[in-house]
């Protein structure tokens, strides 16, 4: 079976994919990903998963670009430009100072 | 000699000669992935023998690696288990059972030694022998239905604590571990 | 080639990275394939000239090390086969085409280590060729291989200062292990020089074009001898080969073209070691067949 290994480098940090082993089952899994992986210290923990259980996903659909909950959604310098001219506050453009 | 440096070296000798013959699997072990952990464990032995090596060389001011090479075979306090060469995995993890077990025991009555150095440095090897245990014993499960691995447990067992003479294996082992150290004078540094 | 060819091969070219379950050309998973597969073999076996000296080591420290060593070229075989693997060629059949010699390691592992002074130069020089490979396969548009190069180039950093501290440790010794390392060297430096292959103009070397490798061979032997022939020199150490200099103006190595004769033959299984090593193999394989078959009955 193939296990799939996922590391910490240090605490607090994203656990990653490192690679993967086969093993028989988890316990010979765990006895050589922890070498594999860990026998000089250079991690702080790992997850060991059979790659069985990890699903997959990797095609996402947005036919009618679903800009409103993203960033790129709101261009907000012509409207921001508009209401400082209104309320004479507008700032002399940065080359001029 | 005093009695804890004999004490000492009778362990220091087991994990030396074991983990000798353990690293002789690097790189032909069974798979590649059990490869990888058995040298760890090969790798830990022998560290386990430098650091019992070293708190005896203090007491009889020499050096670990003088204490590991330059003695002739004769005084080596090896157990009989740990000499033989076990070309064949299943004699080799049947040692390796073994070899945990009594470890195990010994290493209890090492933590509860006197002496404070020797009672810390039992504790230490402790925690990395639990790896070890584990990796034995999952090992043990697989193959407890095995009819080789069976009558190696049965060919071993005798020789656990079998530390009177020495078998012709551990003279040819100390031939090729000293062969390069012997080919110049005593102090060069390799 | 056909669009979808050539798109794909342009996507690389401009750094496009690729894993393993997207569609590839059929020329660029077997090229990929068979490159990384040589990569996976060549750690495989040499492990096997080193493994030698681990029952011989001198001292604690070396032995340790050499132990370490070796262990890692093991664990860097299992990573590269599990890559192998993963685009569609099982670990059993890399072993069955390596033992059979349909498939290849590298020169070097083809040869004998004679003496501790081997341990030195292999650790030393050897594997410095190798490293300088391994980081032009960090680019790989191939990306679960340059993945594991990044864990294989960073384990690789150890084994040159050991191999450093080995040799540095025999220069300061006795006038026999100062010419321990001079005999060693005299013999690997022929096949150190074949290592990075024969020189191929880059657009016709496919490994370049699809962007598997970032490094030419003779760029890659330039740079080896760049770095290592003046610690070489620095130690009173010398090269077999009159003709090794550099370039005033370029800065360009100039040396006598290595035989490339002799690495076809020794590459395609007719090295001095290549039978003895792959018979270890086969042997090795033969007695732990009822080991793995006892763990796949699960």
């Amino acid at each position: 079976m193939i296990y799939e290994v996922f590391r910490q480098e240090r605490k607090g940090q994203a656990f990653q994919h490192a690679g993967s082993i086969e093993a028989a089952d988890e316990r010979f899994a765990e006895s050589y990903a922890r070498e594999q992986y860990g026998r000089r210290g250079e991690s702080q923990a790992l997850w060991v998963v059979a790659r069985s259980s990890i699903l997959q996903i990797d095609e996402f659909v947005d036919e009618l670009n679903r800009n409103y909950h993203r960033v790129d959604g709101y261009p907000l310098k012509e409207k921001l430009k508009e209401a400082r001219e209104r309320a004479g506050t507008s700032r002399p453009a940065v080359a001029d100072r | 000699m005093p009695a804890r440096a004999d004490l000492l070296l009778q362990i220091a000798d087991d994990e030396l000669i074991l983990g000798w013959r353990d690293s002789e699997w690097t790189g032909i072990a069974p798979f590649l992935e059990e490869d990888v952990a058995f040298s760890s464990i090969a790798q830990n032995e022998v560290g386990h023998a430098r650091a019992l090596y070293e708190l005896a060389a203090r007491e009889l001011g020499t050096t670990a690696d003088e204490l590991a090479f330059d003695r002739q075979p004769e005084e080596y306090r090896c157990s009989a288990l740990v000499e033989l060469r076990l070309p064949e995995w299943e004699r080799t993890i049947a040692r390796h059972v073994l070899y945990e077990q009594a470890d195990a025991e010994r290493l209890e009555r090492l933590k509860a030694s006197d002496d404070a150095e020797v009672a810390g440095l039992a504790a230490k090897i402790d925690r990395e022998e639990v790896y070890h245990r584990l990796h034995a014993q999952m090992w043990e499960e697989r193959l407890k239905e095995e009819p080789r691995f069976l009558s190696a447990l049965e060919e071993l067992r005798p020789l656990v604590d079998r530390r009177a003479a020495h078998s012709p294996a551990l003279a040819e082992l100390w031939d090729a571990m000293t062969s390069v150290r012997r080919s110049q004078p005593a102090g060069t540094r390799w | 080639m056909d669009q979808r060819e050539q798109d794909f091969l342009e996507y690389v070219q401009g750094g496009g990275q690729v894993e393993a379950g997207d569609w590839m050309p059929d020329e660029y998973r077997t090229r990929l394939r068979k490159f990384i597969e040589m990569h996976g073999n060549s750690e495989l076996m040499g492990v096997l000239p080193e493994r030698e000296w681990i029952l011989r080591a001198p001292t604690l420290q070396r032995k340790l090390a050499l132990t370490a060593k070796v262990q890692d070229e093991v664990g860097h075989a299992q990573l590269i086969y599990r890559v192998v693997e993963d685009l569609g060629k099982p670990r059993d059949e890399c072993f069955d085409d390596l033992i059979s010699g349909k498939s290849k390691f590298h020169n070097v592992f083809h040869y004998p280590t004679k003496t501790w002074g081997d341990v030195g130069v292999i650790a030393w020089l050897v594997d410095a060729a190798a490293i300088i490979s391994q980081k032009a396969l960090l680019k790989c548009s191939y990306a679960p291989y340059a993945r594991i190069m990044k864990k294989i180039c960073w384990e690789e950093s150890f084994h040159i200062l050991h191999g450093r501290d080995v040799i540095l440790t025999l220069m300061n010794g006795t006038d026999d292990q100062r010419e321990l390392v001079q005999e060693a060297l005299n013999r690997w430096w022929g096949p150190l020089m074949q290592f990075h292959g024969n020189p191929i103009p880059a657009d016709q070397d496919p490994m370049l074009v699809w962007r598997i490798k970032s490094q030419g061979n003779d760029e890659a032997r330039q740079q080896f001898l760049d770095g290592y022939v003046p610690q070489i020199w620095e130690l009173g150490l010398t090269v077999p080969d009159r003709a090794l200099r550099q370039d005033e103006q370029t800065r360009r190595w100039q040396y006598t073209e290595p035989d490339w004769d002799e690495l076809k033959s020794v590459v395609t299984g007719h090295g001095p070691k290549t039978e003895d090593r792959l018979d270890l193999r086969r042997q090795a394989r033969e007695n732990s067949a009822w080991v793995r078959s006892v763990l796949l009955a699960a």
